[in-house]
């Protein structure tokens, strides 16, 4: 009798556990794996995977991707290239990603040097890479002529090519230029050092310099320097440049040196302004990196605090920074990535590439930073987003009291029209106006 | 611009030489070439920043508190990992190398590789001869000065100085004569590790800090080293003003290739050892070392 009760009741347990988990058990949610890749120990790789999660949660929250008619959550993989460090892990990252973790879609990249192995390793897997990161026009003139039916399936939605940013950097400098010449009635040409650390991108860069400052621009450029990328002492240089005479230090950095050149720049009170690429500038803890001493450097930038280059610019900055306590830099453009990819998948009704990629190719897209074209496959630079008025067009920005004012597009474009809501004028440093009114 | 190559090149020849010298005595005294050595400087600067900066302690506090971490850090790294194998060469660079990554990699994952600057003790400028100096630049020039004097001192006019540069010059002998070697050592990888904290915390306000800073002035202060003739501190102190003065010239005289200065240095160097191998005041001696 006890052992039929003790069975009976097992029996019962077995059953209602049965019912129980099958009752539980929830529908199968659909997912499509999207790679995020980057540097994950430095802030772009964090930016890179910042933009994405962003992206990722609106995108679920709003029920996520509808593929023919059926919901599809985003699953992002967060992947560290290593790429700053050694560009040959980033090949061996995309293989895994793309492989073992099955991605269907990537973002991310950052360094050129990085950013073309993974490419290939993508483009060997017929997997969309959308670039976040690396600037270099030859990444997209890869799919140039015979180079499309393999590398079709690379966009870059941020930044501009890098012949684009000399565009810019020449628009900031005649505008600082000119404020110069009137403010302190400066006689004669506006005279130009060009400090640019020795790196494969910046030597295009400084060859272009050369030629477009005085063409262009009327200035003239009284020297070049070409410090090492991982310098981190720029007072011999500083000194060198005081001693040239020039009014203003035409800059082309992206390592660690822009923090002691800035700082050492105000320091030492040397009497030049500065404008240009400066990249440890662009993010928030250069003010406190430079002890203060940073304040007026100037950089071209993707974002400002209240700079709306779109109407999704300013939600999408404070929701940056109230989430991750970080001014976005450009590398958080992977939030767009997700919106151009989601919208291409939807319209395409499938997750296969080669469909996606026609829809890429149809993008035209608000995003945070500007209105995204990529380039037709038959010109020069096919998938590279478009520049210039009424498209994607950076801004610059000018460190002011601790702040990063935009200060450029100031009146620009054909019609003289482009000034963001926000932008101020740039300011002649303290230190120069002391040195040519006394 | 003769100015500017002097001034400049004093304030970079005493950063060298700050580092130098304390290289120098570990290979003088224990024959080891650490590789660890700037890792100890890397510490000592990251120290000053987190204890500064994310803290918020004093600057003189912090870098004092750095200061003695980092001493114990380096003490503590002799006596476990490096002693016991101390009289295999090859095996010490392997150790202390791999010690030197564990250290990157460990301020990598506690700091990011976000770049860092740590607060100046001073800031303005002073100008001298008609070249704008920071005042900072002074203060590692004049604390270069009171760390040279101070180990001049010991080495020369102090019991336990004697008894280091005894076991420099023999350590069989010196320990025949009741010398205790193997506390001399772990005194002297004391000094050294204090040394590079010293040059660390002084120079990080002029720096950016990133996990992989202890890399470029290993291989200068090895130059500078060799240059001087290995294990001569007098050698060591006249190769980095040598390499210092060589650098800040390349600046000067050839901008465009102003990234080429450390390479130049070294091919300085190279030239020097073509016609003295043994290093300007190298070792014929023995007991000539130190």
């Amino acid at each position: 009798m006890r052992k039929r009760f003790i069975f009976s009741l097992f029996a019962c347990l077995l059953v209602a556990s049965l019912i129980i988990t099958g009752g539980c058990k929830k529908e199968e949610v659909k997912t499509i794996k999207i790679g995020v890749i980057g540097p994950m120990q430095y802030v772009q790789g964090e930016h890179h995977w910042f933009g994405a999660t962003m992206a990722r949660d609106e995108i679920n929250a709003a029920g996520g991707i509808t593929v023919a008619g059926v919901k599809y959550q985003i699953e992002l993989i967060k992947t560290d290239s290593n790429e700053i460090l050694s560009p040959t892990d980033a090949a061996a990252a995309m293989e895994r990603l793309i492989t073992v973790d099955k991605a269907q879609f990537v973002v991310g990249g950052f360094r050129t040097e990085g950013v073309i192995p993974m490419m290939d390793v993508a483009m060997d897997n017929k997997t969309i890479f959308l670039g976040a990161g690396s600037a270099t026009k030859e990444l997209c003139m890869k799919a140039v002529g015979d180079g499309y039916a393999r590398y079709k399936y690379w966009f870059r939605v941020t930044p501009f090519a890098s012949d684009k940013l000399v565009a810019n950097c020449l628009e900031t400098l005649g505008l600082a230029g000119t404020i110069m010449k009137t403010g302190l009635g400066i006689q004669g040409k506006i005279k130009v050092a060009i400090l640019a650390e020795q790196a494969t991108w910046a030597d295009a860069m400084v060859a272009a310099y050369q030629a477009y400052v005085p063409a262009k621009l009327g200035m003239e450029v009284v020297g070049t320097w070409r410090p090492s990328a991982t310098a981190t002492d720029v007072t011999a240089e500083l000194t060198a440049i005081q001693n040239s005479g020039a009014h203003i230090i035409l800059t082309i950095i992206s390592g660690p040196l822009g923090i002691p050149f800035a700082r050492q720049l105000g320091e030492l009170q040397i009497p030049v302004a500065s404008v240009g690429i400066n990249v440890e500038s662009q993010k928030d803890g250069f003010w406190e990196a430079t002890n203060g001493f940073g304040q007026y450097e100037t950089t071209l930038n993707t974002y400002a605090k209240g700079i709306a280059m779109t109407d999704k610019t300013v939600a999408f900055f404070d929701a940056f920074v109230k989430a991750n306590g970080e001014t976005p830099t450009y590398c958080a453009g992977t939030y767009d990535c997700l919106y151009i990819l989601k919208e291409a998948i939807e319209r395409a009704g499938t997750v296969e590439s080669d469909a996606v990629v026609v829809e890429l190719e149809k993008t035209d897209y608000k995003s945070t930073a500007g209105r995204v074209v990529f380039m037709g496959k038959d010109t020069a630079t096919p998938h590279d987003v478009t520049y210039g008025p009424g498209y994607v067009t950076g801004i610059a920005i000018q460190w002011q009291n601790g702040e990063m004012k935009c200060v450029w597009p100031y009146m620009w474009g054909p019609n003289k029209d482009i000034t963001y809501p926000g932008t101020v004028q740039w300011q002649i440093p303290d230190r120069v106006i002391k040195f040519y009114k006394k | 611009m003769l100015e500017g190559i002097l001034i400049n090149g004093l304030v970079r020849g005493g950063i060298y030489a700050l580092l130098a010298i304390g290289f120098s005595l570990i290979f003088g005294v224990a024959r080891m070439i650490n590789l660890a050595f700037t890792s100890f400087y890397m510490l000592g600067a990251y120290g000053l920043y987190f204890f500064a900066t994310r803290m918020g302690l004093n600057p003189v506090l912090a870098a004092l508190i750095s200061l003695i971490l980092t001493a114990i850090i380096g003490l503590a790294t002799y006596k476990i990992f490096i002693d016991r194998v101390r009289e295999h060469h090859v095996t010490v660079m392997l150790i202390t190398m791999a010690l030197a990554l564990i250290f990157q990699e460990s301020m990598l994952l506690a700091f990011k590789g976000t770049y860092r600057a740590a607060p100046s003790f001073l800031t303005g400028y002073a100008t001298i001869i008609g070249v704008r100096v920071l005042y900072q630049h002074l203060l590692i020039f004049g604390v270069v000065l009171v760390v040279l004097l101070g180990v001049w001192y010991l080495l020369s006019k102090t019991r336990l100085g004697i008894a280091i540069r005894a076991v420099a010059q023999d350590s069989e002998i010196a320990n025949l004569m009741g010398i205790n070697v193997s506390r001399i050592l772990t005194i002297t990888m004391a000094i050294a590790s204090t040394l590079a904290a010293i040059a660390g915390v002084i120079v990080a306000p002029t720096l950016v800090l990133e996990p992989y800073m202890w890399t470029h002035p290993l291989v200068m202060i090895m130059a500078i080293v060799v240059l001087g003739g290995l294990g001569s501190v007098k050698g060591s102190l006249i190769g980095a003003f040598i390499i210092g003065f060589t650098e800040t010239a390349v600046v000067f005289l050839l901008p465009t290739g102003s990234f080429l200065k450390g390479a130049i240095a070294l091919i300085v160097m190279v030239i020097i050892l073509l016609f003295r191998p043994e290093g300007l005041f190298g070792v014929v001696f023995e007991e000539e070392r130190l």
